[in-house]
């Protein structure tokens, strides 16, 4: 069956072909997991919110939590001034987390493990991030690629550094993400894979390796989805707060 | 034997193993451009509702629930420290009210002791008075019966003599020469009798 690793991230069109002119917008596993990630994130939240009990419950609890972490979050690397990002921040965390988490789940796909679903978040990011930048400070925003305290003699090049560090900012968000949660599916494949091929003789060693993989894979999930929120706080700062 | 088996297992197994993996293995999914838009699409599609739903409704709502308890928990804390403001000031006040009342009790006793002892005193005062004025009265009946005392005697003795004569000799006799006996001898032994 699917002994091959990369099979699990193979996407497939899930009931009739939609096209939008050219473009092929048929409804996948992918999209699938998409709109399941969205669906427990309301979910969740919505039931988070709906009373307010003195003594919260268990979901209001887990709801309040997860809010004052995301916001002690961005107040810690963006500062005050990043208050109106929350919303979206937030969003892209919990979405992030829901996506890398439901992907933990045997049998079901990863949203977060294609390429082009983390590079187009972090584009988005990137791209938003810029215009922010040159709203508050006009071409001011451009000090951010020369550091001050940087001899004369260095800094065409400093400048050149900086510039391809910062264009390469959307690049790494997305690659780590996606590299990330590929590798650790990939890994887990691959000793489940052992597991079956080397039987009830053998096969314990790989087990034992796989059970030990998914703590680490949850941890990663987590992980991941804080690196990616926290990224985005550190580059809104920079935006928002041009000091160099 | 067994050992040799186990081991052909083994290996067996690592071979075929190697085997499959070997025949199966294509490109990277992630590669394929096949579905790069349809990803694209339901991502925006998905993300964007789930951004404006948390950011427009479920959003404030915690926020509001997290202020709400906020304010809440720090009206119990101004309420409880407020009472508790209140008690002690209502123990300091019952501590005054039980100084004052101890004072009070401790000047009432004071008032009564000394009035108690006015009265025993000026009482005693009284009473001494009288029982010197007692004395004084009887001091001087005695002294008035001490003086009447021997011409009363020399009276008697001169009427019991003279009587006394009359029954021995049975002949009356001059008082007057009796009297003058007897006033000899109450002279002359008067010392002995009334330690004047």
């Amino acid at each position: 069956m699917a002994t091959n690793p990369m099979t699990q991230f193979e996407v497939y069109r899930i009931g009739p072909e939609i096209k939008i002119g050219a473009f092929d917008i048929s409804f996948t596993n992918a999209s699938l997991f998409m709109v399941i990630s969205s669906l427990a994130i309301l979910i969740v939240f919505n039931l988070g919110s709906k009373k307010n009990s003195m003594i919260p419950g268990k979901i209001q609890l887990l709801a309040e939590l997860s809010y004052t972490f995301v916001s002690k979050m961005i107040s810690d690397t963006a500062g005050s001034k990043a208050k109106p990002y929350f919303s979206f921040i937030f969003s892209l965390f919990m979405f992030v987390l829901f996506c890398n988490m439901f992907g933990m789940i045997p049998y079901t796909f990863t949203v977060t493990s294609h390429i082009i679903v983390t590079f187009v978040l972090a584009a988005f990011i990137f791209i938003a991030v810029t215009i922010i930048g040159f709203i508050k400070h006009g071409f001011g925003y451009l000090k951010l690629f020369v550091p001050s305290g940087v001899p004369v003699v260095l800094l065409p090049l400093i400048v050149i550094i900086e510039i391809i560090s910062y264009l390469s900012r959307p690049i790494s968000l997305s690659v780590r993400l996606f590299a990330n949660m590929m590798a650790g599916h990939t890994m887990m494949k691959v000793f489940g894979g052992f597991v079956i091929s080397l039987g009830i003789v053998g096969g314990w060693l790989p087990l034992s390796f796989s059970v030990a993989l998914t703590g680490l894979e949850i941890l990663v999930a987590f992980l991941q989805a804080y690196v990616f929120a926290i990224l985005t706080c550190i580059y809104l700062n920079d935006a928002l707060n041009l000091h160099h | 034997m067994i050992k040799k088996y186990f081991f052909q297992l083994i290996f067996f197994n690592l071979f075929f193993s190697k085997e499959v993996f070997a025949a199966k293995s294509g490109g990277m999914p992630q590669l394929n451009p096949e579905f790069w838009v349809s990803q694209i699409f339901w991502l925006t599609l998905t993300f964007g509702i789930l951004y404006i739903v948390l950011s427009k409704f479920i959003l404030p709502k915690i926020s509001a629930n997290l202020e709400l308890r906020k304010s809440q928990i720090q009206e119990n804390i101004e309420a409880a420290d407020k009472q508790r403001q209140d008690s002690e000031s209502k123990i300091k006040e019952f501590e005054k009210i039980i100084l004052k009342s101890k004072s009070e009790a401790k000047n009432i006793f004071k008032e009564t002791r000394e009035k108690t002892l006015k009265d025993i005193n000026s009482k005693k005062e009284t009473l001494e008075k009288q029982i010197n004025e007692e004395i004084k009265k009887v001091e001087k009946e005695i002294n008035e019966l001490k003086k009447t005392a021997p011409q009363r005697i020399n009276k008697i003795a001169i009427e019991t003599s003279s009587e006394i004569l009359k029954s021995l000799l049975g002949t009356e006799i001059n008082n007057s020469s009796i009297s003058a006996i007897v006033d000899d001898l109450s002279k002359k032994n008067g010392n002995k009798y009334y330690d004047n």
